[in-house]
């Protein structure tokens, strides 16, 4: 299936998952629901450096959040509508991506991964202390009386932008797997050295893809203060982000556009659950004991299980 | 300029911490020439190896190529250059299919010319005898066809000039045979070639000019019958 029929393919799941959602009925779908997407984008976004380069981010919630926060100075500044901030949010958090890429990434793997953990305590240092968004007080954001969609709720309108994300970054992902740069990519994860010496550009590929990376986690936190209307350093720069960046695409599969899907939706999902039945002070015991278990049990994920694990793409 | 040797090594040295690797290398290489390069094992041939192809920088010295300035530039720079090598430890992509293997350099090197890239891995796997298993991954081969695949790979750059550092370690006999056949057909087919090779009987039929490094520094270079018998070699494998 060629890239376009994919994009249509998408546009016509998501179309059937709004509608679902509609006649379900119940509001709390749609705040549930939002929080699967957002982790769909994440875990993809995720995975485009984590899986397919092989360079691990622990700093996902460094770049989500500048995502939020970026709001949060938009929203105080301008009256920009939110398909708008999102871009913006994107921009700021690829630029970061580019800049931790720039300085760690002529090293090997594990110091990209120590350097991008620091990532995420320096900014929330930096956002903690910068009192225009509210500083560790945090900021009050105020959902606009009107969506630019008639007749649908507001985390309606967001569920909606955030389908609209997911469906970039999916179709994104895919079509640099089956591509020259999908490749590339691959080559870096499996031997950096032999790669170089295949002709591989590997600097250049990997500060493309933390860039790629960084700037669709921004685009996946840039609505976050509308959902949550209060946003702390607290809250935006949660482990949660952080663990589930990593846990979902590891269950689902990291060697396909598919993987990070499957593993958002079946630990988002849990998560949704256990928030609702027990406490989501259950949620990261959740996914570490799954996570664990996936490590020990099936270290290609979901998708290694059924042996679908092995590249299939053409360039 | 016309003339100038396709391969200039000067003065190169390199250094880890305390301990000089490679000290004061002089090397000439001219297009279609193939020279053998030998030594004991830690004699310093795949740190000059690494060195030449930017896998490892050197501190002194400077390497020059098809009348290019290597110094600086990174390793898949010189690939696009025109300088390949195979590893002496074969580095397959391993998730890769033989076929994708061969595509990545047909793909990145920039060299292969207007062919179809199916065409050319196609070509490739065939000529090293592995055309059945084109879609195949790497751990389902043997030794000798890992090594095979290796030098498959290294020629999807389309080189002017291929390293081989020790593409015939642990193969039988016949296996030895299939490689420097291989090497000697691809010399043919234009590609100067630089074997690093422990195995004497194939450096001797394979090599026009012989290379000798011992602890670092070139002690050789010349005539492979005569390099065999100066003294300073005879000295370094066998004691005195």
């Amino acid at each position: 299936m060629n890239g376009a029929k994919f994009v249509v393919l998408l546009l016509i799941v998501a179309a059937a998952v709004f509608g679902a959602a509609l006649a379900i009925g119940n509001a709390y779908v749609f705040f549930a629901g939002y929080v699967v997407l957002q982790y769909i984008a994440l875990a993809t976004a995720w995975n485009i450096l984590g899986g397919y380069t092989g360079y691990v981010n622990f700093g996902t919630a460094a770049f989500f959040a500048l995502g939020a926060y970026t709001t949060v100075v938009l929203h105080k500044l301008t009256s920009l509508p939110l398909p708008i901030m999102m871009p913006i949010g994107g921009i700021v958090s690829g630029i970061v991506g580019l800049g931790t890429g720039y300085l760690t990434l002529r090293l090997r793997g594990s110091f990209f991964s120590i350097a991008t953990l620091a990532l995420a305590v320096v900014v929330q240092t930096l956002i903690t202390n910068w009192d225009f968004v509210g500083g560790s007080r945090g900021a009050y954001i105020i959902r606009p009386m009107t969506t630019p969609l008639l007749g649908i709720d507001y985390i309606q309108y967001l569920f909606l932008v955030m389908l609209g994300l997911v469906v970039i970054v999916v179709a994104t992902a895919r079509a640099i797997e089956r591509s020259r740069l999908g490749y590339g990519f691959a080559t870096i994860r499996d031997d950096e050295v032999a790669a170089e010496a295949s002709g591989v550009p590997t600097l250049r590929l990997k500060l493309l893809a933390t860039t790629l990376s960084g700037a669709f986690m921004g685009m996946a936190g840039a609505p976050l203060p509308y959902y949550v209307t209060y946003l702390d350093p607290a809250s935006g720069f949660s482990l949660a982000y952080a663990v589930n960046g990593v846990a979902m695409p590891l269950v689902g599969g990291t060697s396909s556009w598919l993987g990070p899907i499957i593993g958002a939706i079946l630990l988002g999902t849990l998560q949704q659950v256990a928030t609702v039945t027990i406490s989501s002070a259950l949620n990261l015991l959740i996914v570490g004991l799954m996570l664990v278990g996936f490590v020990i049990v099936a270290p290609n994920g979901i998708l290694g299980l059924f042996g679908l694990g092995a590249r299939r793409a053409r360039a | 300029m016309p003339g100038d040797p396709l391969l200039q090594v000067s003065g190169l040295g390199k250094r880890f911490g305390g301990f000089v690797a490679l000290e004061a290398i002089e090397l000439a290489v001219s297009d279609g020439e193939r020279v053998g390069l030998i030594g004991p094992n830690g004699s310093g041939k795949s740190t000059l190896v690494n060195c030449m192809c930017g896998t490892l920088r050197h501190e002194m010295g400077s390497v020059h190529f098809a009348g290019h300035t290597l110094d600086g530039l990174s390793a898949h720079e010189r690939t696009r250059l025109g300088m390949s090598r195979s590893f002496q430890l074969p580095r397959p992509f391993n998730t890769l299919s033989l076929a994708d293997n061969l595509r990545i350099p047909l793909l990145y090197a920039g060299r292969h010319g207007a062919q179809p890239i199916d065409e050319r891995c196609a070509e490739l796997l065939h000529m090293v005898g592995l055309a059945d298993k084109a879609t195949r991954l790497p751990r389902d081969l043997t030794q000798i066809e890992m090594r095979k695949l290796e030098l498959a790979r290294a020629m999807a750059a389309a080189p002017r000039l291929l390293i081989a550092d020790e593409a015939m370690a642990g193969l039988s006999h016949h296996e030895v045979d299939d490689i420097l056949a291989l090497l000697i057909r691809l010399n043919e087919q234009g590609v100067t070639v630089i074997l690093i090779e422990h195995i004497m009987r194939a450096v001797m039929h394979f090599s026009q000019r012989l290379v000798v490094l011992v602890a670092g520094r070139k002690i050789a270079d010349g005539d492979p019958a005569d390099v065999v018998r100066d003294p300073d070699v005879v000295r370094a494998y066998l004691g005195e």
